[in-house]
């Protein structure tokens, strides 16, 4: 009987998602598989630099140089409109900074605070367990000052796509025109005012004025010449620092306790053949028909 | 239970023979792990994931724990609670990363302890009751999960939230009600968030408890094998200890190596970009995956595209809720005598050539965009889905010839038992 009833119910929902199935199948014999679209035809995917980055591969470790430059770079060019929320002055420490640079660093910042003896609000110069706030007062204002698109907080950037590291160096070097095979295969594309056309964004256009424009728009106080392309790639190699600035820690701590488990694992081997040794032939251990 | 060859537990030490005495909880774990329980001796590496599933149980409880210590669970904060644990805590990334990747091992063992079942007819008499609370555990599992992947507030945990208890708003006239009630509001927000982390730490409990039962059950008819045929005398078993406790400890190292490869180099492969970004009901992700262990029952949800009688959305969600209920009747489906895929011909086919592609598409089209072919690719696997469960098992288990089968387990292994009766080969599960 339970088997009855379960061929039943069993048949049903055969029917009824097949049912579903020839529907989709006519739909697309008659109307193909939808529709290609500019976003999907000309997307172009995320890469690295030629060379890549240090912190790349399992034995990678960062660059300190680089991440110092890359935080020069967010401090003067970046930081106009993106906050790093989850980086306080303090964590710069990391990259190599002395205690009296750290201290000036924060005091370049200017953080809203409360007058301690009359309770207004005023602004202060950062201490260096601040954080890299908005600059704007609120998401209304960032919005206005920039063709309704909030700039998006930089601190988990390069986890918060795929292939972040990467998508962040192909981004700030991937300013275009658009390009046109585009204009030609999708007439109706266009790039509104005040957006730009970038073809590593998921839908093209951006609200994001090229933020890396000129060479030499930084001057960086180890001397290496700011093409666009270094300063993409030290903001780059910049963010995945404040992403997860215990990438390198993470894989180091890795090595020895994947040594200590293949060690471990072999022991273990061995002591379970040896503890096996007396009982069965191993090839037949299992007692199974061949064939299988 | 145990056979009547088992060994007996004699407390030489004092302090032992005390204990025994007042509180027989020595006995109880020798009779249970140790080499008071006797076990086929034939059990393969397949036999290794129940152990496995427990190691991982205790792990999500410890650092979950831990995790608990520097979390909030408001929606204000939760997201920048997760990030200073990864930041500022001590060791947090690694308990943070541990978890993640605890759940989806977790997951891995346990998907594969359950194909197990199903190859082996693991789920026949006189193992039922074992059956049907891991089926139990597996959904307490898939709860605890769906909770804890909403608690870090990220894009991802908030809209997964509101597709799955959306899901609730297909039921007719009640369902709209029910999902307020579920989320305490009209979407995700603060309520919701509070009582998914009361409820994701309260679960693992509630499992350990029913992993309890499950291993009580088991006790009483002891370990089914690969041959499927039941012991029938001391020499087709080994004590438990040392004879698995050693093959289990290599299997818990070679797996822990995996482990360790993901948490320490690749922690963020098994998740979403998504999640590292906040919470936002203004922003909708272009494609709202789940976590990849539910993939395989997202693509049969959305494989239901249209009306038929009822709503495509209600059938999308009954199937999806039937894709597991199915797995609770499955002893009184399969009603073949014999329980190794390895003696049954057909239905080996039939596992290996039906139910595991269509496990596999599933899986693949459940992180796909909800777009053709892919929706074609889950249609076709999920009707196979039903139909492997509910009409050819009951089939084939009626018309199937299956393989002879060896005497006993002895005899199996080393090609002879001096016990075997000749011609008494059709052992059955009575
Ligand atoms: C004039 C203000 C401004 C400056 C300066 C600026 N950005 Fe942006 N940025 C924006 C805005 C606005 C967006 C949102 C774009 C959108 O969503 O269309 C954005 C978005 C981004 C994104 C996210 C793109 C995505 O996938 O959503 C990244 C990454 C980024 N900016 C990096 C940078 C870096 C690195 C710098 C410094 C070199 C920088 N930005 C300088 C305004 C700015
Ligand atoms: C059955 C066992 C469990 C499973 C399958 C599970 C699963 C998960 C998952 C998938 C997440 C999201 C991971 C992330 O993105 O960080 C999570 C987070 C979390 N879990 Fe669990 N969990 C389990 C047990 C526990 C227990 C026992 C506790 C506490 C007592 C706990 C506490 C937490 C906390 C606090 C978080 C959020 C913190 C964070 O996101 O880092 N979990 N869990």
């Amino acid at each position: 009987m339970i088997r009855l009833i379960s061929i039943f119910i069993g048949l049903g929902f055969t029917v009824v998602v097949l049912w579903a199935f020839g529907n989709g199948a006519y739909v697309a014999a008659t109307e193909g598989l939808g529709e290609e679209t500019a976003e999907h035809a000309f997307h172009e995917h995320a890469h690295g630099p030629e060379g890549g980055f240090k912190h790349d591969g399992v034995f990678g470790k960062w660059d300190t140089a680089q991440l110092q430059r890359g935080y020069q770079v967010y401090k003067e060019v970046c930081s106009s409109c993106h906050a790093l929320k989850y980086v306080a002055v303090r964590d710069l420490a990391k990259l190599g900074y002395t205690d009296a640079e750290i201290k000036a660093e924060a005091a370049s910042l200017s953080v809203p605070g409360i007058d301690p003896d009359t309770g207004e609000a005023i602004v202060r110069p950062g201490l260096p367990t601040d954080y890299y706030l908005s600059p704007y007062p609120n998401d209304v204002a960032a919005a206005a000052a920039n063709n309704n698109a909030i700039p998006p907080d930089l601190s988990l950037m390069a986890k918060a796509r795929h292939n972040g590291t990467d998508y962040v160096y192909s981004l700030l070097t991937g300013y275009s025109e658009a390009p046109s095979a585009l204009k030609a295969e999708f007439p109706e594309f266009e790039t509104p005012e005040g957006l730009y056309f970038n073809s590593y964004f998921p839908n093209l256009n951006l609200a994001m004025a090229p933020p890396l424009t000129t060479d030499g728009q930084v001057t960086y106080a180890d001397g290496t010449d700011a093409t666009i392309d270094q300063m993409a790639q030290d903001v780059a190699a910049f963010l995945t620092w404040t992403a997860e600035p215990t990438l390198v820690e993470r894989r180091q701590h890795g090595w020895p306790v994947l040594g200590f488990l293949l060690f471990a694992t072999i022991l273990a081997w061995l002591a379970k053949k040896q503890v096996w040794s007396a009982v069965k032939p191993r090839k037949e251990a299992q007692g199974l028909p061949d064939g299988d | 239970m145990s056979f009547p060859w088992a060994k007996q537990y004699t407390p030489t030490n004092p302090v032992m023979k005390f204990f025994d005495e007042k509180l027989p909880l020595p006995r109880l774990v020798y009779d249970a792990v140790g080499a008071g329980y006797p076990v086929p001796r034939n059990l393969s590496y397949m036999w290794n994931f129940g152990v496995l599933a427990g190691f991982f149980l205790v792990l999500q409880i410890v650092t979950g724990v831990v995790l608990a210590m520097h979390y909030a669970a408001n929606a204000q904060v939760a997201f920048a609670t997760t990030e200073h644990i990864m930041r500022d805590v001590n060791w947090g990334w690694l308990m943070r990363y541990a978890h993640a990747n605890g759940a989806s091992f977790f997951f891995i063992v346990v998907y594969l302890h359950i194909f197990r079942g199903f190859f082996y007819g693991s789920y026949k008499a006189p193992r039922e009751m074992i059956w049907l609370l891991g089926v139990v555990i597996f959904l307490l599992m898939m709860a605890t999960a769906f909770m804890g992947y909403v608690l870090p507030w990220g894009q991802m945990s908030f809209w997964g939230a509101k597709v799955i208890t959306g899901l609730f708003g297909a039921i007719p006239l009640v369902g709209e009600p029910i999902q307020i009630w579920l989320l305490g509001g009209f979407a995700p927000d603060n309520a919701a968030l509070n009582r998914f982390f009361s409820l994701h730490f309260l679960l693992p409990f509630v499992i350990a408890g029913v992993v309890i039962l499950h291993i009580w059950a088991l006790h009483i008819p002891g370990s089914s094998n690969p041959t499927g045929v039941e012991v029938k005398d001391e020499s087709d078993t080994v004590p438990f200890h040392p004879y698995y406790t050693a093959k289990d400890g290599f299997g818990l190292g070679f797996v822990l190596i995996f482990f360790a490869i993901m948490v320490f180099f690749l922690p963020n492969a098994l998740g979403h970009p998504d999640n590292y970004i906040e919470a936002n009901p203004l922003s909708t992700p272009a494609h709202i995956v789940p976590e990849w262990y539910f993939w395989p029952f997202y693509a049969i949800l959305r494989a239901f595209t249209v009306d038929f009688i009822l709503p495509a959305k209600l059938w999308g969600v009954i199937a999806m809720f039937a894709a597991i209920l199915i797995w609770f009747f499955l002893p009184w489906l399969d009603k073949s005598p014999v329980r190794s895929g390895h003696y049954r011909p057909l239905f080996r086919k039939f596992f290996w050539f039906g139910l595991i592609p269509a496990m596999a598409v599933l899986f693949y089209c459940g992180g796909a965009p909800a777009e053709e072919p892919y929706v074609m690719f889950s249609q076709i696997a999920t009707a196979y889905y039903f139909l492997h469960f509910l009409v050819i098992l009951p089939i084939v288990s009626s018309m199937e010839k299956p393989e002879p089968l060896p005497y006993s387990i002895t005899e199996a292994v080393l090609g002879s038992d001096e016990k075997a009766v000749l011609g008494d080969n059709t052992e059955s599960t009575a």
